[in-house]
């Protein structure tokens, strides 16, 4: 200790970590929209992208370099700074929440302790909802400033989805934080090592799964940007790469709902740990990236299976049904908590 | 830590202002969140974690949105400024002046040998207890008052039969 190059080295290791990270994340974002893709072509018996790269495998690269590439069209009469802004705004929400989402225990590289996971938050899970409350601005905004009927029919409804279900997503993750007693997401995992939460919480996982689809306006949830009634929704006047923006903040808040959702109720990073030390250290990030992916599947298994709902069922579904659920939940698990202190 | 506080200070003074100088209603709005974010980072360098990360959830992401959401709703675009009243214009300044001042009074009187402590004690455990132990009677008042506005906004919105 006390070396002049210990903060040095301190900041290269955190540097290296968000690279690292940011890497990783990217890439497992653009092959999710691919994977999608294979998905639900296969259940809808058709090959999907097969023609970039063995079975496809290159399409996300090319994708994205067609995505920058193209003329970026600015329709007329936009409301340019805002029009400019939104795109950032959702990309920026997208990618801040993992800064706090941890995938694994420890590894000491060189005498030092290397956490996986950029920063550690004592409300890191108020983090993550903080940060994906605000992502709606990206869509709102985008609807509005278009100057179009369209984008701004998507940009309302959209608006008003995400603060029906975001009140229902906080309540359904209000029982696991009562029963762990911290809004620490390392201190949640810790907790489930004997048993995971979705045994003690199966009513505020349902609840959770379903307010986390509507919250990432998903299919059956994907009013404000259904094809068939709004052209494409908020996004309607956007191209070339601010589309792109759009399109991975989709593809980003998915993975942030599925790791939160392996966080809070699969027991994290926890799973069978064997071998020397190196794997020891690498199985659990292994076994989160796993439960991650089975929610990503699950995902677009939905999305291929379910039919849109209706613009007031959804509403109703949110409000009527969802909520007083979701209180309930709370209720008694506070109860339970209490009587057990007690 | 002292300069941050100093950047996200004057951050959240200018946009004060730009939301009372802005013209169009949306950007009004975002000059708000903009304030509030980074109160929120202020609280954040004096220690209060969850204080900061509430401020974002409740202001800039619950209420804030739903500003955006009937602006939006009323399609609001650019204001045409009235003209300005001779009161105010003579009133204003001065009023003004005064107002300041007596913060300023205040503040120097009561605050001048106090410190912000970072590290000070406020996570949701602290603010609990605080809450129901110390300010119980307040706080169920809150939230009864709270009670009637819902029921008086479900009145006021309901069709009438």
């Amino acid at each position: 200790m006390g070396t002049s190059s210990e903060p040095l080295i301190l900041t290269a290791i955190i540097l290296a970590k968000v690279a690292v990270v940011l890497l990783v994340f990217l890439t497992s974002v653009a092959y999710a929209v691919w994977l999608e893709r294979k998905v639900v072509a296969h259940i809808q018996s058709r090959w999907g992208p097969y023609l970039v790269g063995p079975h496809g495998l290159l399409q996300p690269v090319a994708d994205g370099l067609k995505f920058l590439f193209k003329e970026d069209i600015e329709p007329r009469e936009v409301d340019r700074l805002i029009y400019y802004l939104a795109p950032f705004v959702a990309f920026t929400m997208a990618f801040a929440s993992i800064a706090v989402i941890p995938f694994g225990e420890s590894i000491t590289i060189l005498g030092h302790k290397i956490n996986f996971e950029i920063t550690s938050l004592n409300v890191g899970l108020l983090f993550i909802l903080a940060v994906t409350s605000l992502g709606v601005y990206g869509i709102a905004l985008a609807g509005w400033s278009s100057n179009s009927k369209f984008p701004l029919f998507g940009g309302l409804r959209s608006s008003a989805q995400m603060i029906s279900y975001e009140l229902s997503l906080g309540l359904a993750l209000v029982g696991v934080v009562l029963i762990s007693g911290s809004l620490n997401l390392r201190e949640i995992v810790d907790q489930q090592q004997g048993l995971w939460n979705i045994v003690r919480q199966p009513l505020g996982f349902l609840l959770y799964i379903s307010a986390a689809i509507a919250e990432t306006n998903r299919t059956p949830f994907d009013l404000p940007e259904a094809e068939s009634e709004l052209v494409g929704g908020f996004h309607t006047e956007y191209s070339s790469y601010k589309f792109a923006m759009f399109f991975i903040a989709e593809y980003a808040n998915i993975f942030t709902v599925s790791c939160l959702a392996t966080l809070m109720f699969f027991g994290g990073w926890h799973g069978p740990v064997f071998g020397p030390h190196l794997l020891r250290a690498f199985l659990p990030v292994l076994w989160f990236g796993l439960k991650v992916f089975c929610f990503v599947f699950a995902y677009i298994w939905i999305r291929g299976t379910l039919p849109r709902f209706r613009y007031d069922q959804l509403m109703s579904f949110g409000w009527k049904f969802l909520l007083p659920l979701a209180l309930a939940n709370v209720l008694i698990t506070s109860f339970v908590v209490a009587w057990r202190a007690s | 830590m002292l300069p941050l506080f100093y950047i996200f200070g004057a951050v959240a003074i200018l946009a004060a202002l730009s939301v009372v100088l802005q013209q169009t209603p949306v950007y009004s709005a975002l000059s708000l969140i903009v304030v509030l974010c980074s109160l929120a980072v202020v609280y954040l360098l004096l220690g209060a974690e969850f204080l900061a990360v509430i401020q974002v959830i409740v202001y800039a992401g619950a209420i804030m949105v739903l500003f955006v959401l009937v602006i939006m709703l009323l399609n609001a675009r650019r204001e045409t400024p009235a003209d300005r009243s001779r009161m105010a214009r003579w009133l204003g300044f001065p009023l003004l002046i005064a107002f300041f001042g007596q913060i300023l009074f205040a503040t120097w009187r009561h605050f001048s040998g106090l410190h912000a402590t970072p590290q000070m004690a406020a996570g949701p455990k602290s603010i609990g207890e605080l809450l129901f132990r110390n300010y119980a009677l307040p706080f169920e008042l809150t939230s009864v008052l709270i009670l009637v506005a819902i029921l008086g906004a479900v009145i006021l919105a309901k069709k009438q039969v």
